[in-house]
């Protein structure tokens, strides 16, 4: 057991750092915020060079090999800087369905384009009626000659009008909610009858709700099984989860910071109201929740290269309930001890807020991972049957945190 | 003790409910139930229907324009006007600024003033808090100089509900620095806000709305009739107002409300297959609330009836008791509601996209649950805060 970072790692860490603390202040994002499309294209360029668009790659297609650990360094440290750039949208939602499911010739055409900063990619996995259940998909793949005609509705696409390609869940075969039956289906975003519909989303990102009227994809260009893709879709969604936790980790440590700062400098009744003892406690009880939710990120870090999915599950759902639960505690303390100035858009703390609690809304709210924590049998005891020792690893966990 | 109402109270209930049924205009009554802001303009065309019917500021006394109903009466009151619903009877000059006026002011101040307020021909915001002086407001700085028959204001006052509509505000500022306690020497102010050296700077909060502002005051003449009661004695005024505000911002009607609107948008939204209403768990969350909720309503009825045997004019710790728990099932519901709607909480879809006549995004009443969500943060931060609620309670309550 091993919770340090090793000296690769803590570079890496290190070098984003120092390029958020450098690049993305409160005004530079602010400025970033009111360019087209509502981000950098500058920063999406440093991000190439410092090699975190390739970070998960194989180094065949010009990537880094880094596995959950590095994955999780770099969503934090986005996450505490709060960025608006696609990343998670390209890298990781996108990406990861590259990356685990594209063939050798689809991944040696797009990877290196993402690699470089060249191309952007959403995923279009949820639709209208779905919420967090992505096997529910209405949304029709036809055969038609070659390849493939798509027909139907997918909703709050992260990132939708900034991508050159979304690549859309389709079903090909079953009735609506079967498991069976779904493809993946890389569209261009130019392409005839894709329309896309953006919009600002709460936490400042952007989002699109995107109708696809005949829209052709050709064979050779589907993803994987295009009757089977269901399990790859799950699997990005749990890479998903744990990347968000970690971002969640990187805005909760901010807040607690400046909230800290905050109840040593203002002063009200001649002292400075972190001497209230009752506010010390409300100070202390943010540590904790930053403690045991940066825990929790750590185990869905180190749990996600888990093949076993039960084990695997488990272990997302119980730390994106642990993540949503801190948001809450975490952020509301943070507004509630800058008062009112915590509550506007001048400040900074706000807009944490406002991300944690779009984050406990993507891909799976607390309710929902509770819920299927529950019925998978909890994380202890009988009912939760195989331990932590028998884990099964597809690949070899440099989990050295 | 009992819990049923008189025949007299029924046949009044009948009454209310019949009258507001009929006046609400439908646009601003569909607003309230989608959990929009009515604007200036609605407040004050449904302030004019209330007035007309002699209603508009039912809590005062009769001769200002109240109505002199008993505590259970302006009750009954207050729930048809959330279950309508209506428009609270609005703004500061009538839960606030009036009753100051109208128990300390002078008989020019209440001719002058009150009839205004009554058809809200004036709308007034309340000038307190400062940047340095928030839970610690007797260390305000806002200056008040004398000279002559004027009093020249220079300072700055922030985080003024709606200053942005306000024809007036009524403000503490610093009459005597000198003072042995700082709260001895702060008055109490109407100033109107045309004045030449006035500035108003809107502030806009996380939830996107421009709710508050800040106001710069530079040599502002304020003509010394303006002064409510003595100099040097606004602080016992605005303790006594502080306690009614905290009584006004339980807001035991609009949280059920918003529960009903809970349990109905849950009818309507499936998760994982099923309806959400149908689901045991989030029936008991709800429960859970709605029994929060129950004791609050109880404890503010038991509360209001007491009123009237207390001593008039003395600040009500009750208030504090009912101001914490308010606060807590308002914030109980706004996060409820973002367990009802689920992912379209994300998009963000301002009053002007709604009314560009394109399709929302979403189901048509998500827009507004995540920014209610933001904006509830205010409820434990304004009107005095959950935690100085909680020193005044263990001081004055508790004794400790
Ligand atoms: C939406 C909104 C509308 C408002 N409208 C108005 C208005 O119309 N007019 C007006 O005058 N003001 C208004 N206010 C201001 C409001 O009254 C103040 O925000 C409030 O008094 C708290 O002051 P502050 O924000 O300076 O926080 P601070 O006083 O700096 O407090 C920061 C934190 O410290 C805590 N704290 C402070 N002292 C103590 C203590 N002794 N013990 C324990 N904890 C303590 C507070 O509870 C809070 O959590 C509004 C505020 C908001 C958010």
């Amino acid at each position: 057991m091993d919770f340090h970072l090793s000296e690769e790692q803590q570079l890496l860490k290190d070098s984003i750092e120092r390029l958020m603390r450098d690049c993305y202040g409160s005004d530079a994002r602010h400025k970033y915020h009111g360019e087209q499309g509502g981000f950098s294209e500058q920063m999406w360029a440093r991000y190439a060079e410092l090699g975190l668009l390739g970070q998960p790659f194989s180094e065949a297609h010009g990537g880094f090999d880094g596995g959950p650990v590095e994955m999780m360094i770099v969503m934090e440290a986005l996450g505490k800087a709060l960025i608006l750039e696609p990343y998670f949208a390209t890298v990781v939602l996108a990406g990861g369905i590259l990356r685990r499911a594209a063939s050798e010739v689809q991944k040696a055409e797009l990877i290196p384009l993402i690699a470089q900063g060249r191309m952007k990619l959403a995923l279009a996995c949820a639709e209208p009626q779905s919420r967090y259940d992505l096997f529910d998909v209405e949304t029709r793949a036809k055969k038609d000659g070659d390849g493939w005609v798509l027909n139907g509705v997918k909703s709050l696409v992260l990132h939708g009008e900034a991508a050159d390609r979304i690549v859309v869940s389709a079903r090909t075969a079953g009735d609506a909610r079967e498991k069976n039956g779904i493809g993946l289906f890389p569209v261009r975003s130019d392409a005839p009858g894709v329309v896309r519909r953006g919009y600002p989303t709460q936490d400042g990102l952007r989002g699109a709700e995107i109708t696809l009227e005949n829209v052709r994809v050709q064979a050779l260009d589907v993803i994987g099984d295009p009757a089977a893709a269901y399990p790859v879709i799950a699997r990005v969604a749990d890479e998903a989860v744990a990347a968000l936790c970690a971002e969640a980790v990187g805005c909760f440590g901010e807040m607690q910071a400046t909230t800290l700062d905050y109840i040593k400098t203002r002063k009200q009744f001649g002292s400075p109201i972190g001497s209230f003892q009752v506010l010390q406690h409300r100070a202390v009880d943010m540590l904790i929740e930053l403690e045991q939710s940066r825990s929790m990120a750590m185990y869905a870090t180190m749990m996600v290269g888990e093949t076993d999915a039960s084990e695997r599950e488990r272990a997302i759902s119980a730390a994106k309930v642990q993540i949503g639960h801190s948001a809450k505690a975490i952020g509301q303390q943070s507004i509630q001890l800058h008062g009112a100035i915590g509550m506007t858009m001048e400040y900074r703390v706000g807009h944490y807020f406002k991300r944690v609690a779009m984050i406990d809304k993507l891909f799976g709210d607390t309710d929902h991972h509770l819920r299927r924590l529950a019925a998978l049998g909890g994380l202890i005891g009988r009912q939760a049957s195989s331990s932590r020792c028998s884990r099964n690893l597809e690949e070899p966990v440099r989990a050295t945190l | 003790m009992d819990l049923s109402f008189t025949e007299d109270e029924l046949a009044f209930r009948d009454e209310v409910r019949a009258f507001l049924r009929s006046a609400v205009p439908a646009d601003i009554r569909e607003k309230l139930i989608s959990g929009r802001y009515p604007s200036k303009e609605d407040k004050i065309r449904w302030t004019r229907i209330l007035a007309e019917k002699g209603w508009s500021v039912p809590q005062w006394p009769v001769e200002y324009g109240g109505t002199g109903w008993s505590p259970v009466k302006q009750y009954i009151f207050s729930e048809e006007i959330s279950q309508t619903p209506a428009p609270e009877p609005a703004g500061s000059g009538y839960d606030l600024g009036g009753p100051i006026i109208y128990t300390f002011g002078n008989e020019a101040q209440k001719k002058r003033f009150l009839p205004r307020i009554v058809t809200l021909e004036d709308w007034w915001a309340q000038g307190f808090s400062e940047p340095g002086a928030g839970s610690d407001l007797a260390s305000l700085n806002t200056r008040a100089i004398r000279e002559n028959d004027h009093y020249i204001v220079n300072g700055q006052k922030t985080w003024i509900t709606g200053a942005q509509y306000a024809d007036w505000i009524f403000c503490l500022v610093r009459t005597d620095p000198a003072a042995k306690k700082r709260q001895q020497g702060i008055s109490f102010l109407l100033i109107d806000l045309t004045s030449p050296g006035v500035t108003v700077r809107p502030i806009k909060l996380i939830d996107g709305e421009h709710e508050v502002s800040e106001i710069f005051f530079e040599d502002v003449r304020v003509p010394v009739e303006n002064l409510v009661g003595e100099e040097n004695r606004g602080w016992e005024y605005a303790k006594i107002l502080l306690g009614n505000e905290r009584y006004s911002i339980t807001y035991v009607g609009i949280s059920k409300l918003r529960i009903q609107r809970i349990k109905d948008l849950a009818e309507r939204t499936r998760v994982g297959g099923e309806r959400l209403i149908d689901r045991a768990d989030f029936r008991e969350k709800v429960a859970a609330i709605e029994i929060q909720l129950k004791a609050l309503e109880l404890t503010q009825l038991r509360a209001l009836t007491n009123q009237s045997k207390r001593q008039k004019g003395t600040p009500d710790p009750a208030g504090s008791i009912l101001k914490i728990k308010g606060s807590e099932v308002q914030q109980a519901i706004a996060e409820l509601l973002m367990d009802v709607v689920g992912p379209y909480a994300l998009p963000y879809q301002s009053e002007e996209d709604l009314q560009n006549n394109e399709p929302p995004i979403g189901p048509e009443w998500a827009a507004t649950i995540a920014p209610a969500y933001f904006n509830v943060r205010k409820v434990p931060i304004y009107g005095g805060s959950d935690e100085i609620q909680k020193n005044i309670i263990a001081k004055v309550v508790l004794g400790l």
